[in-house]
């Protein structure tokens, strides 16, 4: 199956910002983000698109 | 030996050395190296030989053996889909793909280049016959001259002028100019696309051009073609590093965001002013009528 548009993976240091729907990943520094980010990118073969200082979502192209 | 001996090997030969002429392997690696060519001039040879016994066949009074000229092109039509196909598959492997609309412009260029050898044969040919082969020589070389400049296209830089801009971001926002490109949010990948990126802004002559360089097809192109002769800085599994070529919807000018291995502002601009206008992607806007734009 092909998906296309499709948010892989949330990223973020603020619980408040997202619920539940995909992969939600949260963490506790902006450090631990970028690096958590960084992985997920390799990993899902998607593009980290910051939507905030503290949101980033990979979303699969 | 008959009559019609000579005149058909040399229609023959001028056919297939036409099309050796408008054979040109060149950066874009396309018709591959050897094979690739030898398919295409047995094909030429093929259609020569065609072309060659037409002449022949009218002056017999054969007329129904003009029928023989739907077989060829059907069988050019053949030749067409082949290289769709091929071209289609490989895409799925190119880093930077192609793009349907380039493919379907080499596809048709390759069957159209036999036609021009069926016509090539059949003149020189018809000319060896109804006057003496120094005519047919002279109406061969008129004919490849005939040929050469119906297959040669336009070149992007008759349409837009090329200017190359750094890059920047704005937030998350990856702009040329002021064209947004894409939103890319880790620091460290904006660090690498700053440091291997290149922005250009292609900005549209004439009103025409502004619709030509909208296409898709068209901007893939670009894109394909700079990447082929700079070399890319991307691999499978970085969808991030992406060259991409945005429009600026307000007066059409395009962004274009490549990352070349070779970071050559002069080549990558005239690599840029060299990639063919796609047929398809021509647009006459100006042409209906009642629609004359100044721009």
């Amino acid at each position: 199956m092909n998906l296309e548009k499709y948010i892989l993976a949330v990223i973020t240091t603020n619980k408040d910002k997202v619920a539940a729907g995909t992969g939600v990943f949260y963490c506790d520094s902006k450090q631990e983000m970028e690096s958590v980010t960084a992985n997920l990118e390799a990993i899902l073969d998607g593009i980290a698109h910051g939507l905030s200082d503290e949101l980033y979502v990979i979303v699969k192209h | 030996m008959t009559e019609f001996t000579l005149p058909i090997a040399f229609g023959i030969f001028t056919g297939t050395f036409s099309r050796l002429l408008m054979l040109r392997t060149d950066y874009r690696q396309y018709p591959t190296y050897l094979h690739g060519k030898i398919i295409h001039v047995a094909l030429g040879f093929i259609a020569s030989g065609l072309g060659a016994v037409f002449g022949p066949a009218i002056i017999q009074e054969e007329y129904t053996a003009i029928t023989f000229l739907t077989v060829a092109a059907s069988q050019f039509r053949e030749v067409r889909n082949m290289e769709r196909n091929t071209l289609t598959e490989l895409d799925n492997y190119e880093l930077v793909t192609r793009g349907k609309t380039y493919i379907e412009g080499i596809a048709i260029a390759f069957e159209s280049r036999n036609y021009l050898v069926i016509f090539t044969s059949l003149v020189s040919t018809l000319a060896y016959l109804l006057f003496n082969i120094w005519i047919g020589i002279i109406v061969a070389i008129a004919s490849m001259i005939l040929s050469h400049y119906l297959m040669s296209g336009g070149k992007l830089k008759e349409i837009v002028d090329i200017e190359y801009v750094e890059p920047r971001f704005d937030g998350a926002g990856l702009y040329v100019d002021n064209i947004y490109i894409m939103n890319i949010g880790l620091p460290e990948r904006q660090k690498e696309v700053l440091r291997y990126g290149m922005g250009f802004i292609l900005k549209p002559k004439s009103f025409n051009a502004r619709a030509t360089i909208a296409n898709l097809g068209q901007r893939q192109a670009i894109l394909h073609d700079v990447s082929t002769a700079l070399g890319v800085y991307r691999d499978s599994g970085t969808p991030a590093l992406v060259p991409l070529a945005k429009r600026d919807l307000d007066d059409g000018r395009v962004g274009v965001f490549v990352l070349p291995q070779d970071r050559d502002i002069e080549k990558a601009i005239k690599v840029i002013g060299d990639v063919p206008t796609l047929e398809n992607a021509i647009r006459m806007s100006t042409e209906k009528v009642g629609m004359k734009h100044e721009s």
